[in-house]
């Protein structure tokens, strides 16, 4: 059985409330109340801030008005269980061995099991599933970290969150294969949805995973997730986001990362193509000599516009962070980079870089980037720095003085303005397989069908081209 | 080879190259030598083909073709080589990749399949020999944190394995030791055979003891004001260029 609203234009905030009395909570009348009260309190938030808007300073070069103003629907149950996903994607990276668990329009693809438990103690599978049988984690972990009671879309999210992916790594578990996650869209009309991650790793515990964005059918979707990941003392994720999204898909995605002592985060946010992209990217360093180094890389061309948002919280001394976000922005596409880095007070010793590169290769791509460094400790090293440029003639002059024809010499410098970017990343297979797909992706050759190597049947591939003849 | 005839090169409308000719035959080595600013490098770039010079009026003949109508591309797969005074850093690109890309553009551009990695590998260690250049130097991005000495030595490299008829050296012995001079001019000396020929810019007549010029010229305010042989390097590090300045050629 589906349970579907159709959500309208200026409205739609009035319907998603509406929506949520009449349809949503009345699913849930067996939820812990704890869960409940947060729902409720969600609920206000959102009835009382609504949707972001262009006078907020942090949605100033963002707006979400044409997006809010077509027509969604929800869908509040599961879909068709069991389908065969097999026959809408196939997914693998090469060489790599990974736990897959799939998304299905916002839902745990349920193939048998709903929650894998492997011998070590880690956990993982539906968040829907979790949040039923491991309340003592929920109560300890879930909506500590992402701000529902001052944020709308996260408002929005917590009062709706039904399903997502749940992992959990104890103590000194080190997860031997990388997790990934594969969100998919597969709907004949428009579609909002909201997953809701939850990852929680104990101390000495370290986790890789590979989260990727993919769309099969070409209509209008709107997703706005929220993902917390919790890094106990001396742990250590790797997180990297791929996003290959239609021109009419709206991303929303919301990160908060909450890191102890010691803890290492490295996060790499790669967006190869997406109507509307907006990350929300917040690291909280809690504990002493916790580290993170967040990466970024996004080529847009034609309308697509692509928001990273950055927040990085210096909660305690002997902590370092690093921000390095680079672009490539062709046609009409707007990029926008903001980078928070904030240094409390007894942050002392504090170490934060932050560096956005853009290269624009038309006269209309437009970026706009800033640095908001608020710091409060005196013993602080911290830069910050902004490119947006074009590609060095005299390295063009030298590469051509060798023989090597303008075209392959600007294909060979973007691509090393980007591999700067994917260098960073620590699974070989997960670089290798970026790689080529920034390098088809500059070329013109990577199609909306490419997610991770995923071979769908797209009755309407688009070819994404980056046109290089005009840097 | 190469044949230019009262060359007149401006930048910004301002005039650098004023009436320049220069003959140079297969087999010849020619050097250039002459004050900082006079304009040898930017003859250099002009026969390489940069655009941001313009060439006011005057022809440049590479083995019997105009090439002024050709890109810098066209230029290097006839055969043209520049050694750059100042070599370009460039983050990402890996020497090995750099290096293969262009041998297989200008392969292509003659007609000839694409070397395989095993042929290209091969080629590059035979190479790396001749010039003794360090082996990790490849594997790096180009030129990237190199020392002044192994961009220079890297020059080299590059023009080993491209094997160009008309090299043109700007300034590759400057800011080198001794042994990597004498690598530098090695690299020349065998690499010089009687189809091929090299123009030398230099300050020193020092370089010149290794490799013997055929043809020694002074540029001087955009023009060659005195050409001679081996000995004309010797006078002018003896003398410098004051006599030269004060209109007595
Ligand atoms: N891109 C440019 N823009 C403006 N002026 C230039 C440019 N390139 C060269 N020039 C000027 O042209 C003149 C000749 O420069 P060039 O580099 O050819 O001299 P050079 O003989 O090679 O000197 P050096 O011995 O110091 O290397 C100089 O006055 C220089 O400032
Ligand atoms: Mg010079």
């Amino acid at each position: 059985m589906k349970t579907e609203t159709t959500l309208t234009g200026i409205t739609l905030k009035e319907k998603l409330i509406r929506a949520f009395e009449e349809e949503f909570l009345p699913g849930l009348a067996d939820e812990k109340p704890f869960m409940k009260e947060i729902r409720q309190q969600s609920i206000e938030t959102f009835q009382s801030l609504g949707f972001p808007h262009q006078k907020m300073e942090d949605w100033r070069s963002t707006s979400l008005q044409k997006t809010l103003s077509r027509q969604y629907i929800q869908e509040f149950t599961s879909p068709s269980p069991k389908e065969d996903v097999s026959k809408i994607f196939k997914c693998d990276i090469h060489h790599l061995d990974t736990h897959l668990l799939t998304l299905l329009n916002g839902w745990h693809v349920d193939t048998g099991i709903e929650l894998t438990v492997l011998p070590d103690g880690m956990i993982f599978g539906s968040f829907n599933a979790a949040r039923k049988q491991y309340p003592e984690l929920f109560e300890k972990y879930y909506a500590k970290q992402a701000p529902y009671l001052s944020n709308g879309l996260i408002a929005l999210n917590t009062a709706f969150a039904h399903d997502g992916i749940f992992i959990y790594v104890p103590d000194g578990v080190v997860a031997t294969r990388t997790i990934q996650i594969v969100n998919i869209i597969n709907q004949a009309e428009n579609l909002f949805i909201q997953p809701r991650n939850l990852v929680i790793l104990g101390k000495n515990a370290s986790l890789q995973l590979v989260h990727c964005d993919h769309s099969v059918q070409h209509k209008a979707s709107f997703v706005n997730s929220v993902t917390e990941i919790f890094l106990g003392e001396n742990s250590f994720v790797d997180h990297y986001k791929l996003q290959n999204k239609d021109n009419d898909a709206t991303v929303i995605t919301n990160s908060f990362f909450h890191q102890s002592a010691n803890s290492r985060l490295i996060s790499n946010v790669i967006t190869f193509n997406g109507g509307l992209i907006r990350n929300n990217l917040s690291t909280t360093l809690a504990g002493q000599g916790a580290d993170a180094q967040l990466f970024g890389l996004y080529l847009a061309d034609k309308d697509q516009h692509v928001d990273n948002n950055i927040m990085v919280d210096h909660q305690s001394a002997d902590c370092t962070s690093n921000q390095l976000y680079k672009g490539i922005l062709d046609d009409q596409a707007m990029a926008v980079f903001n980078g928070h880095i904030k240094v409390r007070r007894d942050s002392q010793r504090t170490v934060a870089s932050q560096n956005n590169k853009n290269i624009l290769l038309s006269d209309k791509a437009t970026i706009h980037t800033q640095p908001h460094l608020e710091i409060f400790a005196d013993d602080v090293k911290c830069s910050h720095g902004a490119t947006v440029g074009q590609l060095d003639p005299e390295a063009m002059f030298y590469m051509r003085s060798r023989g090597i024809r303008e075209d392959t010499s600007r294909m060979l410098m973007m691509y090393a303005f980007a591999a700067d970017v994917i260098n960073h990343i620590q699974i070989p297979p997960v670089r290798h397989q970026i790689d080529e797909m920034v390098y088809r992706r500059l070329k013109g050759e990577l199609s909306n069908c490419d997610q991770c190597i995923i071979d769908c049947n797209a009755t309407r591939p688009q070819i994404f081209e980056i046109d290089m003849s005009k840097i | 080879m190469l044949k230019i005839s009262n060359l007149h090169v401006s930048i910004n409308n301002k005039e650098i190259i004023k009436g320049l000719n220069l003959e140079v035959k297969a087999g010849e080595v020619h050097a250039i030598m002459g004050p900082n600013g006079t304009g040898k490098s930017t003859l250099a770039s002009v026969i390489a083909g940069r655009e941001i010079y313009e060439i006011t009026s005057g022809t440049i003949f590479y083995k019997g073709k105009d090439i002024q109508t050709m890109s810098i591309e066209e230029r290097a797969s006839e055969g043209i080589f520049l050694g750059f005074q100042y070599p370009v850093e460039i983050p990402g690109v890996s020497m090995t990749n750099f290096m293969k890309t262009a041998v297989n553009e200008q392969r292509k551009y003659r007609g000839q399949d694409p070397l395989n990695s095993t042929d290209f590998l091969a080629l590059m260690e035979e190479k790396k020999k001749l010039v003794e250049i360090q082996s990790n130097l490849t594997n790096r991005s180009v030129n990237e944190g190199f020392s002044g000495g192994e961009k220079k030595k890297n020059e080299i490299f590059q023009m080993a394995m491209l094997d160009p008829a008309l090299a043109i050296l700007d300034e590759t012995d400057s800011g080198l030791d001794i042994d990597a001079l004498r690598v530098v001019a090695n690299g020349v000396v065998k690499l010089r055979r009687p189809d091929n020929a090299f123009i030398i810019i230099t300050h020193y007549q020092r370089l010149l003891d290794y490799i013997v010029p055929d043809f020694v010229h002074v540029l001087f305010e955009g023009r060659i004001v005195k050409s001679g042989r081996k000995e004309l390097a010797m006078e002018l590090e003896e003398r410098g260029y004051e006599w030269l300045k004060n209109g007595n050629f």
